[in-house]
C-alpha cells in the first residue's frame, strides 16, 4: 500500500514552470507557506528544463537560485489528478500526497499540438519541443540528420538548439506564408528583449533551410522515419532523416483549471488584472491565459502570487509590464493560423488516437467528440485525448470541454486514497 | 556532465549522461517504448510527460512514462516496441 502524505499550504501553485516559480517565490516572500507541485523531476517546466549539452540559461539561474533559497517547499514528480474545493490530491512514485490549501495559483503550461499525417506514429517522429525536451535530457543528435516541420517561433528554437548539439538540421518547414513570416518578425522586433533574441536565432541558424509555405504529407520508414515527404510552395519532394520533429504550436494545459471550475473562453483561462480566474482564490498565469512566451509568463506569475498573497500593491507595480509583453500574445495568434490544407492531410486509415489506435474513418463517423468517445474509443485511452482531442478540434470542429478525475491515469491505492466527500467543483 | 550512469534495456547494457531520462536510454538502445494495441512500434512523442507514448516497464513496474522519470543505475527497462 502506497503512503499517504498530507500537505497543507496557505497558497498552492502547481506547475513549475517559470510563471509558478515567479509565483511561488512572489508569494513566499510575505511569510505565507508556500507548495510548488509539478510532475516532472525538476522545476523549470520545458523552457527551462535540465540541459546536458548547454548550460541553463543564464536569465534562469536568477530564478533556480532563489527558489533554492527561499521557503517554498518543491513538490517533484507529483501529478495531480484531483481536485476539489481547497483540495488536491497528487501522486508520485510512491505516494499519494493530499493537499489542502487557502489559495491556488494554476501554472500548468501548455504542449504542443499535433496533426495526423500519414506516418506520424514511427519512432522518432516527434514533437519539435518534444525533439527538444529528449536532447535537453540526453538524448545525443550529434550527426543526425533532423527536419523539423509545423509552425511557430517554436521550430526555430529547435533548430538552433539541435544544430548546437551537432544535429544536421535539414531543413524547417514552415506552413505559414512568407508575408506572414516577414510581418511577425518586425512586430515581434517592437517588443522588448525580442529583437535581441531573434538576432541570436538568425546567428545560430545561419546556413539552415527555412521554407515558408511548406508541411509535411507523410513520413515513411521501417520501424522508424526515414523518409518525410513535404509540400512546399505546391511542390512535392521527399527528404531523408532520423528525425522528423513535428509541432503546430502550442495549446495550454487547461485541464486541471477546468476541474477547478474555472470558466474558459476559447480554450484559455480569462483572469481579472490580478491573474484571478472566475473562482475566487484561484489565480492562473503563464500559457493557460494565452500563449506568450517567458516574459509574460514571469511577470504574470509574479502579479498572481502577489495578488494571493494579498500584496496588491506590488501587484499593480507589474501591470505596466505585463502589458508590455502581452503584444506578444495577439502577435502569435495572427501570425501563425493553420491552413486548411493541414485538415486533408490524414487518410482513412491515418490513425488519430494513438492510445487506443482509432483510424481517421471511424471518426468521420460521429458528429461529435462524446460520440466517438463513446462510439470508437478515440480519447479513452492513457493520454485521456491530450494528443487526440486537440486535433479532432482542429480537424472536426469539435467542441472539447470535458474533464473528468482522475486527470492522469492513477493507481487504485490513489483513487482509494481520496476522501468520498471530496467531489470536483464540475 | 561527464559523469554517466548504466541501465539495461531489454538486457542490453546502456549508458547515458547521469540526470538523462528512461526515455533517452530507451531511443539509445535502439529499442521501440511500446507496442500500441494493434501491434505498432512507439516512442516518446511529446518529451514531457502529456501522450503516453513512451511507456515502458521500469523495474518490473509496467507503464510508467519512460520520459519522467531519471535513469538510476542498474535499473532494468523493458520496452517492448
Amino acid at each position: 500500500m502506497d503512503s499517504v502524505t498530507n500537505l497543507r499550504f496557505d497558497v498552492a501553485v502547481v506547475g513549475a514552470g517559470p510563471a509558478g516559480m515567479a509565483a511561488a517565490l512572489a508569494t513566499a516572500d510575505s511569510g505565507h507557506t508556500v507548495g510548488l507541485i509539478d510532475d516532472n523531476p525538476a522545476a523549470g517546466g520545458q523552457i527551462w528544463r535540465a540541459a546536458y549539452n548547454s548550460a541553463r540559461p543564464a536569465a534562469s539561474s536568477i530564478w533556480f537560485d532563489r527558489l533554492n533559497k527561499s521557503a517554498v517547499q518543491v513538490v517533484r514528480g507529483a501529478r495531480v489528478f484531483h481536485a476539489a474545493e481547497g483540495e488536491l490530491a497528487a501522486e508520485s512514485d510512491d505516494s499519494v500526497i493530499q493537499i489542502s490549501y487557502g489559495k491556488l495559483i494554476l501554472t500548468t503550461g501548455a504542449r504542443e499540438l499535433f496533426l495526423p499525417f500519414p506516418g506520424w506514429t514511427l519512432p522518432n517522429v516527434m514533437g519539435a519541443g518534444g525533439l527538444q525536451a529528449l536532447v535537453k535530457s540526453g538524448l545525443d543528435i550529434s550527426g543526425k540528420r533532423v527536419v523539423i516541420a509545423g509552425t511557430g517561433p517554436l521550430l526555430l528554437a529547435v533548430a538552433a538548439c539541435a544544430s548546437k548539439c551537432g544535429a544536421k538540421v535539414v531543413g524547417i518547414c514552415e506552413q505559414t506564408t512568407g508575408a506572414q513570416m516577414a510581418r511577425f518578425g518586425l512586430r515581434m522586433m517592437l517588443v522588448p528583449g525580442k529583437a535581441a533574441e531573434a538576432v541570436r536565432f538568425a546567428c545560430d541558424l545561419r546556413g539552415i533551410p527555412h521554407w515558408t509555405d511548406c508541411w509535411p504529407i507523410a513520413a515513411f520508414g521501417n520501424r522508424r522515419v526515414e523518409t518525410v515527404r513535404i509540400s512546399r510552395q505546391g511542390q512535392t519532394s521527399e527528404i531523408e532523416c532520423d528525425y522528423l520533429a513535428c509541432g503546430f504550436h502550442l495549446i495550454p494545459n487547461v485541464e486541471l483549471p477546468r476541474m477547478c471550475g474555472c470558466r474558459l473562453r476559447e480554450n484559455f483561462v480569462p483572469v481579472d488584472e490580478y491573474q484571478q480566474t472566475s473562482v475566487p482564490g484561484i489565480y492562473c498565469a503563464g500559457e493557460p491565459t494565452g500563449i506568450g512566451g517567458l516574459e509574460l509568463a514571469l511577470v504574470e506569475g509574479e502579479i498572481a502570487g502577489y495578488a494571493a498573497a494579498n500584496w496588491e500593491d506590488r501587484a499593480k507595480h507589474l501591470f505596466a509590464r505585463r502589458a508590455r509583453h502581452q503584444k506578444v500574445v495577439r502577435i502569435l495568434r495572427d501570425a501563425f493560423p493553420l491552413r486548411p490544407e493541414l485538415k486533408n492531410l490524414a487518410r482513412p486509415d491515418t490513425l488519430v488516437c494513438r492510445c487506443e489506435d482509432v483510424p481517421h474513418q471511424r471518426l468521420c463517423e460521429h458528429g461529435s467528440w462524446r460520440a466517438a468517445k463513446l462510439h470508437a474509443r478515440c480519447g479513452m485511452g492513457p493520454c485521456q485525448g491530450r494528443v487526440c482531442a486537440p486535433a479532432a478540434e482542429f480537424l472536426f470542429g469539435w467542441r472539447i470541454d470535458s474533464v473528468r478525475p482522475p486527470l492522469f491515469p492513477v493507481r487504485c491505492s490513489s483513487l482509494a486514497a481520496i476522501p468520498s466527500h471530496s467531489a470536483p467543483r464540475n | 556532465m561527464s559523469e554517466s550512469v548504466s541501465v539495461r534495456v531489454n538486457g542490453k547494457l546502456v549508458t547515458v549522461p547521469a540526470g538523462a531520462t528512461v526515455a533517452v536510454a530507451v531511443l539509445a538502445s535502439g529499442a521501440a517504448c511500446r507496442a500500441s494495441v494493434t501491434g505498432q512500434p512507439r516512442s516518446p512523442l511529446c518529451g514531457m510527460g502529456s501522450c503516453f507514448e513512451c511507456r515502458v516497464a521500469i523495474n518490473g513496474e509496467p507503464q510508467r512514462r519512460s520520459c519522467q522519470v531519471l535513469c538510476e543505475a542498474n535499473m532494468e527497462i523493458e520496452a517492448n516496441g
